[in-house]
């Protein structure tokens, strides 16, 4: 029996700066216990896709604690999602609606990719019914509308990333700018991690509410106020005025394009794919791809980082 | 009569998709291929910095973000005029190798295998379309055992891919003249120690079960035929040599129409978009002159897709148009057949076996310590190709240089040639084509349709 974790204790795991193992093995069990409470079995989750690239839902399987199969299988009711989903076509289009009738006000919606809202939404349409093609735009709406809570999965959903990128030909934009009623958790990175992402659902599952979010509505426990440039292991270059003149280069890379000082992300310290390396640790810059700003911002990636006037 | 039948959304793929078929005596007669989603990449990349397109046109495909990121900077090499190191080469391969595994392995189990094998009775395995499952209860079993094991397999080797790659989807470490991460005795160990532990299940799991299934299924060797041309512009660079020709790489560049082998001038490529949703005075033109301009809802157009055609063919792409056209004996020697479902699903399981080896002897090749990278600058006006080959086929970028900026991007990846939609001529897309004469028993469930569908792994 695995004892009841508090929100303390929640934090701290997820905090932590343990390298070396992934950040949620310790939150495994506490997860697994979450479930077993859960008064309705699993809980329902229905997973849209947008103006995106698929890329945050291949890292969600890239998930190592708990493992992506459990996940499936065991913590969640995934009952529409795109890309893993046995059905197709009207099937598939029936699970997503019979979903949101059965369980209004309870299920988790989860968006990946960026709503298109340029022309009534027409650059990006996700089913048909009825003879009539659905845009992601309206059924983020009439979805959204009904969800317990939303997670904007990646940069993309949260907002807008690369289609919303100038000049944003499509006026793609995040989903909390389209959502105002029901609650939007933004989960940047691109893609996101699969850390950041169950992290955040299990916290919403353990204790029923958001956990504290920051001014772009990113969880804080995942997205600090301390920048990716405070915890670097370069930071010292950057103290003694050692610079790489190329990416890949000894030194900070500051000067060849690193947007380290605005990032708000643990990169440096749970890495990615099973903490097996990240951008910096790689010699290559960081691209600041939990920002609001992605990737106009961050743009030129290889240039100084520059403040707008 | 004719019955009209539509799958929107195609499920189990990477992107938007939707197929409409007309299925007459219970075969299909007509079939329209649409891609339902347009994000505007080659426009976004107008003005900025051409450093940046490797990164920004990653973002095409989370799937396969390492294709992009390697025909960006080949186009990039070309453009800047790059030497790449030795190292450079090889671990750029290892990145791209990495890829290929994980595409391949995710595609036959996560994407696929549900319209062969039954899966657990819970969401999202259920609902499911109802059809012939064939395989009997303790083999449907195994099968399913080995769909959660794939999973694992498949993220081990995204795994392996950030030893060098530093994240994966979206790596960071490709750049003009290499990569940034280094080589080292340690690194080399840790990429050996996966690959070996991927090239067991490869060749005892994930091989023998694509076997297995089709001899369950052997009438898929006869579904799904298509045009039978073939293009593969080539990938996996063997030398530091320059190689225009795409001859000196371990799967080489070649096309195959009308029953013949014949070379690839890329000059001979050109994108319609008659039935596309751009403007018509955009059409036929090629990607190194192309244009991109949207007009949603044009009259008589179905898809954002364009229509890529070969000397004015339209050309399958893909793992079996790579093992074709190098005529490898397991998918060559079945003739006809090789162009079918299940041959689709041989020829990828076949080319992950080959190029999982072949990564084998590329570790023992690299030096470490040695560089990665050779600096290079951003030239003021240039012009660059990069030709390539996706997971799901050929994948070609296109830069225009001016005043140090993108002047004009051009993609033309893997689905953009599979699920296109007619050309101007009115001739079919390869998916399309591949679909008539597909029997579909139940139009409530169009199994074999979606069947002849996901082997191109669209």
């Amino acid at each position: 029996m695995v004892r009841r974790i508090s929100r303390r204790e929640f934090i701290r795991i997820c905090t932590g700066t343990t390298a070396g193992i992934a950040l949620l093995s310790a939150l495994e069990p506490y997860i697994l216990e979450t479930l077993a409470e859960a008064a309705e079995g699993k809980p329902p989750v229905i997973w849209l896709q947008g103006a995106g690239c698929t890329g945050c839902s291949v890292s969600l399987l890239n998930a190592v604690n708990p493992p992506i199969q459990k996940v499936l299988l065991d913590i969640i009711s995934l009952r529409f999602h795109p890309t893993v989903m046995a059905a197709a076509g009207h099937l598939a289009w029936h699970a997503l609606e019979e979903t949101a009738a059965k369980y209004p006000g309870k299920y988790f919606l989860v968006v990946e990719g960026g709503v298109p809202t340029g022309d009534d939404g027409i650059f990006c349409t996700i089913g048909e019914k009825d003879g009539k093609e659905i845009t992601l735009l309206h059924a983020l709406k009439e979805y959204g509308s009904k969800a317990a809570a939303i997670i904007a999965a990646g940069q993309c959903a949260s907002f807008g990333g690369i289609p919303g990128a100038a000049p944003n030909p499509t006026t793609t934009v995040g989903v909390w700018e389209v959502i105002k009623k029901t609650p939007v958790i933004n989960v940047p990175c691109c893609p996101m991690h699969p850390d950041d992402f169950l992290g955040t659902l299990t916290y919403v599952l353990r204790f029923g509410e958001l956990p504290e979010l920051d001014y772009f509505n990113r969880p804080k426990l995942f997205f600090p106020d301390q920048t990716i440039h405070e915890g670097c292991p370069r930071c010292e270059y950057f103290a003694k005025g050692i610079f790489a003149k190329h990416p890949g280069d000894e030194g900070c890379l500051a000067m060849v394009g690193c947007k380290g000082m605005v990032a708000h992300s643990r990169c440096h310290i749970r890495w990615w794919n099973n903490h097996t390396n990240w951008c910096i640790r790689a010699g290559a810059p960081c691209q600041a791809c939990s920002e609001p700003g992605f990737p106009d911002d961050s743009g030129p990636l290889y240039g100084r980082y520059r403040l707008h006037e | 009569m004719s019955k009209k039948v539509v799958i929107d959304p195609v499920t189990r793929i990477e992107g938007h998709l939707k197929i409409e078929v007309n299925v007459d005596g219970g075969k299909v007669v007509d079939a329209w291929s649409s891609g339902t989603l347009f994000r505007g990449f080659e426009i976004i990349l107008q003005g900025r910095d051409p450093r940046d397109a490797q990164h920004i046109t990653q973002r095409i495909c989370g799937v396969c973000p390492i294709a992009h990121s390697m025909a960006s900077a080949r186009c990039l090499d070309d453009a800047f005029k790059a030497e790449v190191p030795t190292n450079g080469r090889i671990t750029r391969n290892l990145i791209q190798g990495a890829n290929y595994i994980q595409s391949h392995i995710l595609h036959f189990y996560t994407l696929a295998a549900l319209d062969y094998v039954k899966g657990p009775d819970v969401p999202p395995f259920v609902p499911r379309y109802e059809g012939d499952y064939r395989l009997p209860p303790e083999v449907n079993k195994k099968a399913v055992e080995h769909y959660l094991e794939a999973l694992n397999m498949r993220r081990k080797a995204q795994e392996m891919l950030a030893i060098y790659g530093a994240k994966m989807p979206h790596i960071t470490v490709i750049i003009p003249g290499g990569i940034t991460e280094k080589v080292t005795k340690e690194s080399i160990d840790h990429f050996r120690s996966y690959l070996k532990e991927l090239i067991d299940f490869i060749d005892n799991v994930y091989v023998p079960d694509v076997v297995a299934i089709g001899e369950v299924y052997k009438d898929y060797y006869d579904i799904g035929r298509g045009y039978q041309n073939a293009l593969a512009y080539g990938i996996f660079p063997l030398t530091d040599e320059p190689d225009p020709t795409g001859q000196k790489m371990l799967i080489k560049r070649g096309a195959y129409a009308n029953g013949k082998f014949i070379p690839v001038d890329p000059a001979k490529i050109t994108e319609d978009v008659k039935y596309s949703w751009y403007r018509n005075d955009t059409s036929g033109l090629n990607p190194a002159e192309g244009k991109t301009e949207p007009q949603p809802r044009k009259a008589g157009a179905y898809s954002w897709i364009k229509a890529p055609r070969y000397e004015g063919l339209p050309m399958e792409v893909g793992p079996l148009a790579r093992m074709w056209v190098n005529r490898v004996p397991e998918v060559f020697g079945l003739g006809e057949k090789a162009f079918s479902t299940m041959g689709r699903h041989l020829a990828r399981a076949i080319e992950c076996r080959m190029v999982a080896h072949a990564m084998m002897e590329w570790l023992d090749q690299l030096r470490p310590g040695e560089p990665t990278m050779k600096p290079c600058e951003v030239p003021r006006e240039a012009r660059g190709m990069g030709l390539w080959e996706a997971p799901r086929g050929a994948i070609g970028h296109w830069i225009e240089i001016k005043d140090y900026r993108i002047r004009n991007y051009q993609v033309v990846s893997a689905t953009i040639w599979n699920a296109s939609p007619r050309d101007d001529k009115g001739q079919r897309g390869p998916i399309e084509q591949a679909l008539v004469g597909t029997p579909v028993k139940d139009l409530e469930n169009p199994i074999e349709v979606v069947r002849v569908i996901r082997s191109f792994d669209p």
